[in-house]
């Protein structure tokens, strides 16, 4: 189990409303991260399910069961925060058997259950230290190990990983997915980068301002963004804009949005001519920012064996069928015929 | 140069460290060399700052004449028993302030520092009052209720900056992983507090041990701490100064000895949350 309904749910803090009134469905067993830029109500967002913030209007459904008013302790669900929140007093075994002292578990139980949490997590060797003599990692997985002792209706974490190193990131997302698919239990994941959203998520949750922008698989928000805001926020790095006045399907249109991986480099033909500014080698791809005058800084992505240098003219097309149009309210027109060339471009050459 | 500069500087800055400290000290170390001295010796013209005739011959007087250890009970009930009542309800109003706050807080705190302000002889004569219709007069118990209430302020302030300093996320966790409000208090809040508890606990023992007016004015004989006790070598037959003396340094050297070996802990108590 781990259905999350939630209906109409808004939060204002001083009459200002932080969370518009929105709707949400998770399945058991989903994977969902909301995912925004910063203020965006994400957060703000997961504590209302978990329970930690009031809601001011709507309802919360767990598992078919309004819990909008229930405590937290009673919602059954269990997360792990971006700061660990580990008690500091206590032993990695008193925090991860925690939870379940609080149920009034047998006391042989609780150690089965937590040595076994431990196995899992690598965490047998730590058991006796207290968090202030462990890594930040280790802390990590002794928050994680906290919240799945308890075999929770679901998981939530908030931002659990920024707080380690870029190289740790990466494999606890990695070790965060593959406990999704060992336990697959519902997780609520909450993260500013799109990065982990992307990887880890079955359904990402865009939020901004206090609203939810679109909902949907990483791959279907990467191929068919609603807006200008999901599109340039999916994705890294992020989509180039470039105005335009033109029309669409009959619509008119004053945006066309190009990722960087679909705009291809030529020295002799190409749709705009520009100046290679920054190119950022990354071993395996190369970031051109090229300077159209008049018409934007785009951003290239390039295999790692790009010839091009600061300084260097470059032709940049985009890759046909590959564009997004976008209207003077920034909302995404789809273009029904896919394979035709850009409707809004045409080639020039040297 | 720079370096013999700062070290002047340090010299400079010592020295003035120590002018300081003895001056505040002077008084307490007067006192207790005056204890050891004769009545004469005490009011001589020229006092002798260690060149008199030591002598124990106040302490055996006072212990022989007065209730020098009922005193000291009285003192230990009313300080020990005030703080511990204090703290009782200063933990679960701080908590309340530090984590559960509105928009009223910052008020309810400034107003409850603003009762320090008031002087205790302007509730002098309704608590007085009181106490005589409730039967409270010279009694520990009501002794321990006015310390409780006059220290509450100070209680509920120290407690509130320490629990400022606790992240909230930690007892978020606790309510998450199950904790009913009392038991994210106990298990979770106080352990981690521990340290800010107990120099709460010591400053409150201090603050109602030195306390004079109220016990004073409140105690005549079954009830009377300490500081009563002292007060009554300055009687209308004459100040007895090297007794007074004496006295005073058996009143303060319980709460002197307890002060020593906490000053780690007091001074971070008093400091907290100046740096973090």
């Amino acid at each position: 189990m781990g259905n999350i309904t939630l209906k109409q749910v808004t939060k204002n803090f001083d009459g200002h409303e932080v969370i518009k009134p929105l709707d949400l469905s998770i399945d058991s067993g989903e994977f969902v991260v909301f995912v925004g830029p910063s203020g965006c109500g994400k957060s703000t967002m997961l504590r209302m399910i978990a329970g930690l913030e009031d809601v001011s209007s709507g309802t919360i459904e767990i598992d078919g069961q309004d819990a909008t008013e229930t405590p937290p302790a009673r919602r059954g669900l269990a997360m792990v925060f971006q700061s660990y929140a580990l008690y500091p007093h206590m032993s990695v075994r008193s925090n991860i058997a925690f939870p379940l002292k609080r149920a009034k578990m047998d006391d042989a139980l609780i150690k089965e259950k937590v040595e076994k949490v431990a196995q899992t997590l690598n965490l047998t060797p730590y058991l006796e230290r207290r968090p202030g003599q462990l890594s930040g990692g280790q802390r990590q997985r002794v928050a994680i190990g906290r919240a799945i002792v308890r075999e929770p209706a679901a998981f939530l974490f908030d931002e659990p990983l920024s707080n380690l190193d870029a190289a740790l990131r990466v494999n606890m997302r990695l070790e965060i997915s593959q406990l999704h698919k060992d336990l697959q239990t519902t997780m609520i994941y909450v993260t500013h980068d799109q990065v982990e959203a992307m990887t880890m998520a079955d359904k990402i949750v865009v939020f901004n301002a206090g609203n939810i922008e679109q909902v949907g698989s990483p791959m279907a928000l990467y191929r068919h963004p609603v807006n200008k805001f999901v599109a340039g926020f999916i994705g890294s790095p992020k989509m180039n804009f470039i105005d335009v006045d033109d029309t669409v399907n009959g619509q008119p249109v004053t945006c066309l949005g190009v990722r960087p991986e679909h705009l291809v480099l030529s020295s002799t033909s190409g749709t705009w001519k520009g100046k290679v500014g920054v190119a950022e080698h990354l071993g395996s791809d190369t970031f051109l920012h090229v300077n159209v005058p008049g018409v934007a800084n785009l951003t290239v992505r390039a295999d790692g064996n790009c010839p091009y240098n600061y300084g260097d003219d470059v032709f940049v097309s985009p890759v046909s069928g590959q564009e997004h149009y976008f209207d003077a309210s920034g909302k995404a027109i789809r273009k029904e015929s896919a394979g035709n060339p850009s409707a809004t471009v045409t080639a020039i050459s040297q | 140069m720079r370096h013999s500069q700062l070290v002047r500087q340090k010299i400079v800055y010592s020295i003035l460290a120590w002018v300081v400290g003895i001056a505040i000290f002077f008084p307490i170390l007067w006192t207790v060399l005056t204890s050891f001295k004769t009545e004469i010796e005490a009011v001589a013209a020229e006092p002798s700052f260690l060149l008199f005739d030591w002598t124990l011959e106040n302490y055996a007087t006072i212990l022989e004449e007065s209730r020098y250890f009922a005193h000291f009970w009285n003192s230990v009930v009313i300080s020990l028993g005030s703080s511990l009542v204090g703290l009782l309800i200063a933990i679960p109003a701080a908590w309340a302030m530090a984590f559960v706050p509105n928009k009223r807080t910052k008020d309810v705190l400034m107003w409850m520092l603003s009762t320090k302000m008031l002087p205790p002889v302007g509730v002098l004569v309704p608590i007085y009052l009181l106490f005589r219709d409730f039967d409270l007069l010279d009694t520990k118990l009501g002794l321990v209720i006015v310390m409780t209430l006059i220290n509450l302020p100070i209680m509920i302030w120290m407690l509130y900056t320490y629990f400022r300093e606790i992240p909230s996320e930690v007892l978020e966790a606790a309510r998450m992983d199950g904790a009913t409000i009392g038991s994210e208090i106990v298990h979770v809040l106080l352990p981690i507090a521990l340290p800010g508890i107990a120099s709460t606990l010591l400053l409150n023992i201090i603050l109602a041990w030195n306390e004079a007016f109220w016990t004073l004015i409140l105690t005549a004989a079954k009830a009377a701490p300490l500081t009563a006790f002292i007060a009554s070598y300055s009687s209308p037959e004459g100040l007895f100064y090297a007794k007074l003396s004496a006295a005073s340094t058996l009143a303060i050297a319980p709460i002197l000895i307890i002060g020593w070996f906490s000053q780690k802990q007091l001074v971070r108590g008093l400091t907290f949350g100046a740096v973090k």
